[in-house]
């Protein structure tokens, strides 16, 4: 027992050496020196220590399947898929399918709808039908409602034989072969639309893609993000280099006391952060009580619920994420190479140009990304301080999940986000490597 | 002799860039530092406002007040918060710890398949956006009875956690020698004996503060919260968000304040963490 | 041990799987002093009588998360206080649930419920009415300098009175102003919301105006931003401004002209796991004393035993006093268009 335990000790040394030197060609043949009862056991070791390292990760990637990536992903399939319509009137839906596109359909489908209605309304369903019409045609839910509300009056008996006839004086709008097309549409299950609109695009009535005639909003939502989110970065490069620099280079004491100033906000409370903000930029706010005290202006500036606040606070919150991968690069560098150049005679800026900024480029990179990837998804705080002007992309996900209560937008557009975000991703693991996320 | 400030060859320019730096340099730390500490003087305002009176400026006693503190105990829906913050943050960060620590030793054999790829699914969690997080939760939670109470809330909260505790452990285990392993291999541990031996308490400072950079995370998050949580699970980020947004009152200057010292009790652990690993490790600077 | 253990472990996954415990009704309304006019009148005595629970949560109205909830398979809320302008929506969507009116207690003057109550609040099947209220507008008489405004024009003018006007963040009441403020006679406004010319007339009113408003989301807003200078007049509910005026002794005047009143009702989500207990509720709720508890915020109340009991002083700052100056909220109207224009509001919030 005791001695094939340390046969196996033996071997796991062995089989240390040689992980160690797997890439290592020059030093692979020392493999030979192990007999092939021994190079077996040295194989059947490794397969053995993979199974052993997956099945150390086995429970995680389980765990992260089911509440992490199943969620985002049936998140994501919900942009394309959208039941509902197809599910409350699937014979009229078969009837309008038909329909060659040209003036409105017959009687025939345009009383299967009164009919429908009716029973909707009846059923208190008319409202899934209205809000997805809306959505392909604004201003159709009021349409669908008030129809659906003349037609729970009308008899049975009667709404068969003039079904079609009533539909078309209930609202003026249903004479209109555009509430047809968008009714055909909001009745395919599986649809473009949500991505479409997500890109401010939309489908003509011969199927071509074309601008959206409505309003165009998302396209320009996502460069507003864009540009908050690179307006956040700058400020916090231009504003977190020289405090890195100063604590790179500064006594270790001095440094260790100053970094606490780092450190607290980074392990304060979002929302606390965020609270601060409010009381200072609030209208008569800490920072207005004293600019009006010194003179300064005589009636309070309006700076919350602006982009303004947005920047401000944003930067204030990311700033740690900025400063601490470029002080552990900087606390790296040699400050002799800097001195050097001076003291042969370089200018301070071309020194620093030439000698220290390329130097320090790994953790800038990996600040400015880490930054711009946080501020481009950031929710909280663009809410809270944000009004309308400071309002992001998430803003507006939030909104059409709570609010407008349109969830294949909603989806739509979380994806497209989720998309620039692991591109973005991709990069940072590229140029930095997702696991030298250096935390305080 | 006196110790010259500057070297020989520093030009006046030389000199005022440097003051120039520390200048802009204790700028930026006052820019940092200063708005979390005006809270604190604020939450003691007796008037009901988020600002500084009169009475304030002058230190008039009269003007400072606990009202805030005592507003915060007697309320309870802040006290069912704190109690829901408490118990989310707790068993989020049990399963976070555990799963974390397991994949992050797992992860750090040289053997392990797949490492990079598996390494970046493991952190994304801290790279998607908060709210489409939340948002797909919303959905998928609800279908297998996960909405509206504490078991969702506590498993979306572990999955924000465990980035950071891989990321904590597996930076301990870089460093690690493996070969401290070995060798207790070589002498007859067994393989158990020797991870519990040996690696567990090098790693423990890792696992300790990955513990509480994900209890921290679950204690400050607000986004899943307001999409998961019901009625009952309202969380103390939960209860400022709304407050915030509808009804802005000093209590939450009050919390504010609380959160900050927690803040600093947690800054203060972990810094000491550090230094017990660094030491372990042979790093220990001041040698 | 081991026994223990799994006890312990099985309490502790029930305590955190479990929802809500059996007699905790959550109940939803809009906070601030209406919402504590409720809790002491309506919530508290309730609590006290039948020894269950209540959770209370603060929303601002809109039936967005009542729809989240209900679609979403996943409801939080048993009871909610909602405006009618939003109920005859939320009813029509199956959002709710119907009431019997049988469950209604009689008057104290043993008058049937159905001839206790005004008609108007047991008109839809899915809510019992709460009480009367109005929205209009209120301004800061210490701030406002020398002109102080005194119709629904002024709020629409910036070159007669400056400043900030302060607007729920929601069509609703803001399009209809737009029109009344254009000249529309206030019997026609709902037709001629109805039609495109008049949703671009009223969005164009606005239009005058959108750099001067700043928006916000919850009633309990409007008197914190009069009173900090955040804005020069407030859209607000009338009760919020009355207990800023009666409670706070702040300089606050209202604005009758062209407000909008409308009722409050109690109604049940759809599919609330409570559904029996908040209906008794709601039975206790509107029984004749705690209604006539309303008027401390200036909400009239919806029976006739109960406005019997209200303090004389009190009775000229209820809507009821100052019907003829307003209109009556259309319900209907803002369930048929209420989707529509909600859209069409939110793109022009975003232009």
């Amino acid at each position: 027992m005791l001695c094939s335990h340390c046969y196996i000790s033996n071997i796991s040394l062995k089989i240390k050496i040689m992980s160690d030197i797997q890439s290592n060609e020059r030093i692979r043949s020392k493999v030979i020196l192990l007999s092939k009862k021994e190079a077996n056991f040295a194989k059947k070791e490794i397969r053995r220590s993979k199974m052993t390292a997956f099945f150390m990760v086995t429970p995680l990637l389980v765990f992260l399947l089911f509440a992490f990536v199943a969620p985002i992903g049936t998140m994501l399939h919900r942009g394309f898929y959208s039941p509902v319509v197809a599910s409350l009137i699937p014979d009229t839906l078969d009837k309008l399918n038909q329909w060659s596109g040209e003036g409105i359909p017959n009687d025939d489908v345009l009383t299967s709808l009164a009919i429908d209605f009716k029973r909707l309304a009846n059923e208190r369903q008319s409202g899934k039908i209205a809000a997805a019409l809306n959505r392909n045609m604004p201003g159709a839910s009021s349409v669908v409602k008030s129809t659906a509300r003349k037609m729970r009056r009308v008899d049975d008996a009667e709404l068969k034989a003039n079904g079609a006839e009533l539909l078309l004086n209930a609202h003026e709008k249903w004479s209109n072969t555009k509430i047809w097309f968008a009714l055909r549409k909001a009745g395919e299950t599986y649809s473009d639309t949500h991505y479409l609109k997500a890109l401010d695009l939309e489908r003509n009535s011969l199927g071509e893609l074309q601008v959206r005639e409505a309003s165009q909003i998302y396209i320009q939502l996502y460069s507003k993000t864009l540009k908050l989110a690179l307006y956040i970065t700058l400020a916090c490069l231009i504003i977190g280099y020289p405090l890195a620099f100063y604590l790179a280079n500064a006594p270790a004491k001095t440094a260790n006391l100053l970094m606490i100033f780092v450190l607290l906000p980074f392990w304060t409370s979002l929302l606390v952060r965020t609270t601060s903000w409010i009381a200072l930029l609030q209208t008569n706010g800490v920072v207005n009580s004293f600019l009006m005290s010194i003179g300064v202006t005589s009636s309070p500036l309006e700076m919350l619920y602006t982009e303004f606040s947005t920047i401000i606070a944003m930067t204030h919150i990311l700033l740690p994420f900025m400063i601490l991968p470029l002080y552990s690069v900087m606390k790296g560098i040699d400050p002799s190479y800097f001195r050097a150049a001076l003291s042969m005679g370089a200018r301070p800026i071309s020194a620093f140009l030439k000698v220290y900024l390329p130097n320090t480029l790994p953790g800038l990179s990996a600040g400015a990304l880490l930054v711009f990837i946080i501020s481009v998804g950031y929710y909280i705080t663009p809410a809270l301080v944000g009004g309308t002007d400071g309002q992001m992309i998430s803003n507006i996900i939030a909104f059409h999940m709570q609010q407008s209560n349109n969830w294949g937008l909603a989806a739509a557009l979380g994806t497209l986000l989720l998309l620039l975000i692991l591109s973005l991703y991709w990069l940072y693991d590229r140029f930095v490597g997702a696991s030298n996320i250096k935390l305080g | 002799m006196k110790k010259q400030k500057f070297p020989a060859y520093y030009s006046i320019w030389h000199k005022l860039g440097h003051y120039g730096l520390q200048y802009s340099a204790n700028l930026v730390l006052a820019f940092l530092i200063l708005p979390i500490l005006v809270i604190i003087p604020l939450s003691f305002n007796v008037e009901p406002y988020f600002t500084f009176t009169e009475g304030m400026v002058t230190f008039d006693p009269d003007a400072y007040s606990l009202r805030w503190y005592e507003g915060m105990i007697n309320d309870p829906n802040w006290r069912l918060a704190i109690k829901n913050s408490l118990i989310i943050g707790v068993f989020a960060t049990l399963i976070a710890t555990i799963l974390g620590t397991m994949a992050a030793v797992g992860l750090s054999s040289k053997n392990m398949p797949y490492k990079r790829l598996v390494m970046a699914l493991l952190l994304s969690p801290m790279i998607v956006p908060l709210i489409i997080i939340a948002a797909g939760m919303f959905f998928f939670y609800a279908k297998f009875g996960l909405a509206g109470n504490y078991a969702g809330l506590i498993i979306a909260h572990a999955v924000l956690g465990i980035p950071f505790v891989i990321i904590t452990v597996t930076a301990t285990l870089t460093s690690f020698d493996r070969s401290l392993y070995f060798a207790g291999l070589s002498m007859g541990a067994s393989p158990l004996k020797s991870f519990f031996d040996i690696v567990v308490p090098m790693i423990r400072p890792g696992v300790i503060s990955g513990a509480m950079f994900a209890f921290v995370t679950s204690f400050d998050e607000v986004v899943v919260v307001l999409f998961l949580a019901g009625p009952g699970q309202r969380t103390i980020p939960r209860q400022m968000f709304s407050g915030l947004r509808e009804q802005i009152n000093p209590t939450i200057l009050a919390v504010a304040t609380v959160l900050i010292a927690i803040a600093v009790m947690f800054l203060i652990t972990l810094e000491l963490l550090r230094r017990r690993s660094d030491r372990l490790r042979g790093l220990d600077e001041h040698a | 041990m081991i026994l223990k253990r799994l006890i312990a472990t099985a309490a502790l996954a029930t305590m955190l799987c479990g929802t809500a415990i059996a007699g905790e009704l959550t109940v939803v309304s809009f906070g601030g002093a209406y919402g504590a006019a409720q809790k002491e009148h309506m919530l508290d005595p309730w609590v006290k009588a039948t020894g269950n629970k209540i959770l209370s949560e603060d929303y601002s109205g809109g039936i967005a998360e009542i729809k989240a909830q209900v679609e979403a398979n996943n409801v939080q809320w048993d009871v909610v206080d909602i405006e009618v302008i939003d109920l005859e929506r939320a009813c029509s969507e199956g959002l709710l649930e119907v009431i019997p009116h049988s469950i209604l207690k009689p008057g104290d003057d043993g008058v049937a419920a159905k001839d206790d109550f005004v008609p108007a609040a047991l008109a839809n099947e899915c809510g019992v009415g709460n009480i009367v209220w109005t929205v209009l507008y209120a301004y800061n008489s210490e701030k406002i300098g020398a002109v102080a405004p005194t119709s629904i024009a002024d709020f629409f003018d910036t070159s007669k009175i400056a400043g900030k006007r302060a607007m729920r963040k929601r069509p609703q009441v803001n399009l209809e102003w737009a029109l009344i403020a254009d000249g529309v006679e206030p019997a026609k406004v709902y037709e001629l919301l109805a039609t495109e010319a008049g949703q671009k007339r009223a969005f164009a009113k606005l239009d005058t105006i959108k750099a001067d408003i700043v928006w916000f989301d919850s009633w309990s807003q409007a008197p914190q931003l009069l009173n900090d200078g955040g804005a020069a007049m407030a859209q607000s509910a009338n009760g919020r401004i009355f207990a800023a005026i009666q409670d706070d002794k702040k300089p606050f005047k209202m604005v009758w002209d062209a407000h909008l009143y409308d009722l409050d009702v109690w109604a049940v989500v759809k599919g609330s796991k409570n559904k029996d207990l908040a209906f008794d509720f709601i039975a206790s709720a509107t029984s004749t004393i705690p209604l006539s508890g309303m008027p401390d915020v200036a909400y009239g109340p919806t029976r006739k035993s109960s406005t019997a009991l209200v303090d004389p002083a009190v009775v000229p700052n209820l809507p009821t006093s100052h019907l003829d100056e307003g209109l009556k909220a259309d319900g209907i109207f803002w369930a048929d268009y209420g989707e529509s224009l909600g859209e069409k509001f939110n793109e022009w919030l975003l232009k």
